[in-house]
């Protein structure tokens, strides 16, 4: 079963340039029970997937093509209280910043119960079972820090409180947007821990967004790897991580300190940047960056495969070359 | 060890009053406020004398202990006048500002959260009704209509409707890009939601806080108007009249106009000592830094 199914989609932004191509062409799903990672760097259109979702989206952005499947519904075109009723319930969301995704004037516990405002349940319960989510998500002496503010937590616990409050209603679906980026390492650890026991609990799917490789190695059981608004590697994290098939995974992988044994004074990056959306270059996106670059690449690759389940956009994969 | 029982959460209200008292600045104009709406509510069994009646013999008397604060030209008492008074003060006062705020309020969010069209459309009406000079429009209506209470409420309501309006306006445009407010969203609040649960308690602190300040501007314009004679009618007692009867008579007798400043003086400081203490305290960051 695929709690989540996006095929072609594509998003732009009305800019003064001009149209800003932001998603083109993305194809993702993310099965039942699973962790899907998503990878890439700043600007490769993360965000915008996730507010595509979620369907909340900049007033300037538009969906020009392409679905979006939740549990078999197609939430581009589901009415907008609808999709309100699924939001906090069935899809649910983590940010990335811990300091700023709570209310600063309302308590914990205020907070938590206004989220169950669906339920026709008491207050006593709905404090309860707020008290139980913050238990779960690791909150010690849950029941006395519902009547606390949220300044009055550290950042891993804040991110905590907001994990906790996202799966309250036990959705199928979790997105979280970076949510360790804010977090020191020991934390995101910890975090991340918790996640992966939480979902095993809860039995619910996350798309896990974040550029830390890292994270997605350790968390995810799919990675999907974004550059410049298109999909250009997708499969299990363990082909992805040791047979990279796109040359800009494999670059991706190159700069990950985590990878690099040789002391270094100088990190090694990617040269160049991400093309201009509002006006693309034909054929291959990654092609001026890529140093596999050939005559080929002039025209737009497609998604093949490179074994079973492991696709990539690169024109070598056809050519057989060794990935 | 019973872990059910679970520690009661205070009220909002309580949670302020509490940290209010602790406060000395809150405290003192809390019990100078408490004393002026206090006698305001229990002006018809505190003042010892009926306001209005006169008494030609016992006409500009100084302080005595028949008359506390004396009496003016036609023998009223000046402290029945100064307790009625105050009644008239917050008459003007209470209805003008919650009149104000509340359409502010109403006006700013809708402005704030809106779309920009009737942002836009809201911005002007307030720019146009801040156009007008409070005093010079509440004397140009007094002039058409006739001097009355009302009339006096409704024109500094309006004039002061933009105050709130655009603070609140302000505060909903920058808490509007706020990330819980688009965690909230994603959560599925709906807008009403946001508006109500989320922005309001937000906006309702330093709302409250100027308000407060602002009830001594709307007591002291009334009083102005009444000195002007373009506000409550003769013989209704109010701080501006007694300052108008003691301004020409202020050589016979000071009693007058000491009796009218002191109130309007007080109101001030009790109201500004409040609202700033009201400041620190309806931010929960700021709560506890000050007196432990």
């Amino acid at each position: 079963m695929t709690v989540l199914d996006i095929q072609g989609l594509s998003v732009s932004y009305g800019t003064p340039r001009g149209e800003l191509r932001a998603l083109r062409d993305v194809s993702l799903s993310v099965p039942e029970r699973k962790i899907v990672g998503i990878v890439g760097e700043s600007g490769c259109g993360k965000s915008t997937l996730i507010s595509a979702i979620i369907r909340l989206m900049a007033p300037n952005a538009r969906v020009r093509s392409g679905t979006v499947r939740f549990n078999g519904q197609d939430l581009l075109a589901l009415p907008e209280a609808r999709m309100r009723g699924l939001r906090g319930t069935e899809i649910s969301m983590v940010f990335q910043d811990p300091m700023q995704t709570h209310n600063p004037v309302l308590t914990v516990g205020r907070q938590m119960i206004d989220i169950q405002y669906r339920d026709k349940r008491s207050k006593a319960d709905k404090l309860k079972r707020a008290a139980e989510m913050l238990a779960l998500v690791g909150i010690p002496d849950a029941r006395a820090r519902l009547n606390q503010y949220p300044f009055e937590f550290s950042g891993g616990m804040r991110q905590r409180i907001a994990i906790a409050m996202a799966l309250m209603a036990r959705p199928s679906l979790l997105i979280a947007d970076e949510p360790t980026t804010a977090l020191d390492a020991t934390l995101e650890v910890q975090i991340i821990k918790r996640l992966r026991e939480l979902q095993d609990e809860i039995g619910c799917s996350i798309l896990f967004i974040s550029h830390h490789l890292g994270v997605i190695a350790e968390l995810c059981d799919e990675v999907v790897v974004m550059y410049a608004g298109e999909v250009v590697e997708a499969g299990s994290v363990r082909d992805v991580f040791h047979h990279p098939a796109h040359p800009y995974t494999r670059a991706l992988l190159e700069c990950d300190p985590g990878h690099i044994k040789e002391k270094t004074r100088n990190l090694p990056t990617i040269p160049g940047n991400i093309p201009d959306l509002v006006s693309l270059p034909g054929g291959c996106i990654f092609a001026d960056r890529c140093p596999q670059r050939h005559d080929a690449c002039t025209e737009h690759p497609v998604m093949s495969e490179a074994s079973a389940g492991h696709r990539a956009a690169c024109h070598l994969i056809k050519a057989g070359a060794p990935a | 060890m019973s872990d059910t029982s679970l520690p009661k959460p205070r009220s909002e209200m309580g949670e302020t009053m509490h940290h209010l008292l602790r406060d000395p600045l809150g405290l003192v104009g809390l019990v100078i406020v408490t004393l002026i709406v206090g006698s305001a509510l229990l002006a018809p069994w505190i003042a010892p004398y009926d306001p209005i009646a006169m008494n030609i013999p016992d006409r500009l008397q100084g302080p005595s202990a028949a008359h506390l604060l004396g009496t003016d030209q036609i023998g009223r008492d000046t402290f029945s006048r100064v307790i009625w008074g105050g009644r008239v003060a917050l008459q003007v006062a209470l209805p003008t500002i919650g009149g104000a705020v509340a359409i502010g309020l109403i006006l700013g969010m809708a402005a704030g959260y809106g779309p920009k069209w009737l942002d836009t459309l809201i911005v002007l009406f307030f720019d146009t009704l801040r156009s007008f000079p409070t005093v010079m429009f509440a004397l140009a209506v007094v002039a058409l209509v006739g001097p009355s209470l009302n009339t006096v409420i409704l024109v500094i309501m309006a004039t002061s409707i933009p105050t709130y309006g655009r603070v609140v306006r302000t505060l909903t445009q920058s808490l509007k890009e706020a990330e819980f407010i688009t965690a909230e969203r994603a959560l599925g609040a709906s807008t009403l939601r946001i508006m109500g649960v989320h922005l309001l308690p937000n906006v309702l602190g330093p709302l409250a806080v100027l308000a407060a300040m602002d009830i001594p501007t709307v007591v002291g314009l009334e009083a102005g108007l009444s000195f002007l004679g373009m506000g409550v009618r003769p013989p209704t007692p109010s701080w501006g009249s007694l300052l108008n009867d003691g301004y020409s008579l202020i050589r016979n007798t000071p009693w007058l106009i000491i009796a009218g400043g002191i109130p309007l003086i007080l109101t001030t400081i009790g109201f500004t000592f409040l609202g700033e203490a009201l400041r620190d305290v309806v931010d929960p960051k700021l709560r506890g830094k000050g007196g432990k």
